[in-house]
């Protein structure tokens, strides 16, 4: 029997020939953790007695979730980070260096066919680059930089064939939004999703980081894809070598196949108070905003900044409306002030940021008052998640968002397509 | 044997959020202060009324969200028993038993009301009603699961080994 990329890298990083419903215990080849969960990392590792780390090398050692820390007990918990990583010698990336995920894929440390764990739910991420990537709790991850090995069971994997072109003002964020209110928040739990077909083929990198960033939306335990060309050129201008990876076989036995044709998506939205509550923003056109966010692992990339500058170019927030910019790194700022962006967004007058995850945390740069309502390019909307349980969040494209903010209501993009 | 303990009972899809919002896990480090805001969006006195012993009981899909392990930590620290769902997301499930708070996937949720008094028996694989007099079949946990839980979650489990439980 065929396998599939999740089982074959499994396989490989275990010595078992496995198969979905084996347990493994898999050699980890990268670890990732953040400041929302730093401390009870470091106190599980110090408690079952950890002295050093398994390969300082393949940890990272991220301070994006409050940062800068604007409350005195993260100040300390970022303290406790910085001489954590600075003692063992792991990665360490300050304040303003950009949102976990989005450093982790720049820095190399992610190759096709490597297992990848991080401290955050959107490690699955990393899938679009051909890598098994998930996402673990605390003391897992304590015990990951013990022993750099951790248990998985090999999941079973459902295929999600997209085909077709996007549509004008349609993008990788609406193709992914209709797929989980389709698939549904619990559609895939304990499952990894391949996305395969035409339009994935023909979607720059950027644009699958975005797919597979969210299929922990669906419960998955990771979103996966094929490493392609695209891919190899992406990940040689970083310098990454390892560039070889897996692909699923031919005879594969996924446990579901769906398919989606994209021909004629419309832009869609992820409404209160639930990601799989998806509509076209067609339907909720003309509710009023108060916040514009432009940012997080899910859509704070080049590719998205460029998207909202071009619908933002020489015009101006909506009054009332507060617009927030965070490029996802410090390398996607850097380009962004290159290439002008930056200048549009002051222009249009946003607040831009520095790189981190922002509101979309909800501790801080954001906050929504009772009755406020925000439309985020990120990826959840629960209530209470960036503030007030009485405030709404929605969920776009970074087009929607950035017409929503000329307008200061949910604004269909298309209105804007004579520019594009 | 868990209990005896009330239900407290929540719907579908309870997300981490829920349990413990991002606001109070991004800005409070100490357990006993985040403890009070457990599930507080979907039951803002929670914390001051439950009691030592009591059940968490939902329906399908508990715990998705975030791998924020102090999601099962809070309700823990709160005395939580165990949580009785149809079924879990797959971080929270793990996070759970990493801390040594018991899971239970049992498909008769809907026969259990909010204020029943409940006892669970992990080992044998069963919940007994005893405010309905009534008795339903879970999933038993498979046993290096139920191992690292009788320890009291990996971190003691570690300790009294000496090692994890996969090497
Ligand atoms: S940007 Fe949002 S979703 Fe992404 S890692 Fe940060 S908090 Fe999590």
């Amino acid at each position: 029997m065929g396998k599939t990329i999740s089982e074959k890298i499994l396989s490989h990083a275990s010595g078992k020939d496995a198969y979905a419903g084996d347990i493994v215990v898999a050699k980890i080849d990268a670890a990732m953790m953040h400041d929302g969960m730093a401390q009870l990392v470091i106190n599980a590792f110090k408690e079952m007695g950890g002295k050093t780390l398994w390969d300082p090398d393949r940890v990272a050692i991220v301070i994006d979730h409050v940062a800068p820390s604007a409350y005195e007990a993260f100040s300390k918990v970022h303290k406790m980070m910085r001489m954590f990583a600075f003692k063992h010698g792991a990665k360490f990336y300050e304040v303003g260096s950009g949102v976990c995920h989005q450093l982790m894929i720049e820095s190399g440390l992610v190759h096709p066919g490597s297992v990848i764990v991080g401290s955050d739910s959107h490690t699955c991420t990393y899938g679009a680059l051909g890598a098994f990537a998930t996402g673990i709790g605390s003391t897992e991850m304590a015990a990951v930089l013990l022993s750099g090995r951790l248990w998985f069971k090999v999941p079973e994997t459902i295929e999600v064939l997209i085909e077709g072109n996007l549509p004008p003002m349609v993008f990788p964020k609406d193709v992914i939004l209709k797929i989980i209110g389709t698939i549904k928040a619990d559609g895939a739990t304990y499952k990894a999703i391949e996305f395969k077909g035409s339009t994935v083929k023909s979607m720059n990198v950027e644009g699958r980081l975005t797919l597979t960033n969210m299929a922990v939306e669906m419960g998955a335990k990771t979103g996966i894809m094929e490493p392609d060309e695209k891919t190899r050129a992406f990940l040689k201008a970083l310098g990454c070598r390892e560039i070889k990876g897996f692909t699923s076989d031919e005879d594969v036995d996924y446990s579901e196949s769906i398919k989606f044709d994209v021909s004629d998506l419309e832009p869609q939205v992820s409404c209160p108070h639930a990601v799989d509550n998806v509509k076209s923003v067609k339907e909720v056109e003309g509710r009023e905003v108060n916040q514009v966010f432009i940012g997080s692992c899910t859509n704070g990339r080049l590719y998205d900044l460029r998207i909202a500058a071009k619908i933002m170019k020489g015009k101006h927030a909506k009054k009332g409306v507060r617009v927030i910019v965070i490029p996802a790194s410090r390398k996607v700022y850097r380009e962004a002030v290159k290439e002008g962006l930056i200048d549009i967004f002051l222009d249009f007058g946003c607040a831009i940021c520095n790189p981190g995850c922002g509101p979309c945390a909800g501790a801080h740069q954001g906050i929504l008052a009772p009755g406020e309502r925000c439309i985020s390019t990120s990826n959840r909307n629960f209530k209470a998640r960036m503030g007030s349980p009485e405030a709404e969040i929605y969920l776009a494209s970074p087009a929607t968002a950035a017409a929503s903010a000329v307008m200061g209501e949910i604004t269909d993009p298309r209105r804007f397509l004579k520019e594009e | 044997m868990l209990g005896p303990g009330k239900a407290w009972k929540f719907g579908d899809d309870v997300n981490t959020d829920y349990i413990i919002a991002g606001k109070y896990k991004l800005s409070i480090t100490d357990l006993d202060e985040l403890s009070k805001h457990a599930m507080e969006t979907l039951m803002p006195d929670f914390s001051q009324k439950v009691k030592k012993g009591d059940f968490i009981v939902a329906g399908k899909n508990f715990g998705c969200g975030s791998s924020r392990e102090q999601a099962p930590l809070v309700l823990k620290h709160l005395g939580i028993s165990a949580v009785i769902a149809k079924s879990f997301a797959r971080i929270f499930y793990r996070n759970a038993v990493n801390i040594g708070l018991p899971v239970i996937e049992c498909a008769d949720i809907d026969k259990i009301e909010h204020g029943d008094i409940l006892e669970v028996n992990m080992q044998r694989g069963y919940v007994k009603n005893l405010t309905k007099g009534e008795t339903y079949r879970v999933k038993p946990l498979p046993p290096e699961i139920q191992e690292i839980l009788l320890e009291g979650g990996l971190v003691k489990y570690v300790k009294k080994h000496g090692r994890l439980p996969w090497q």
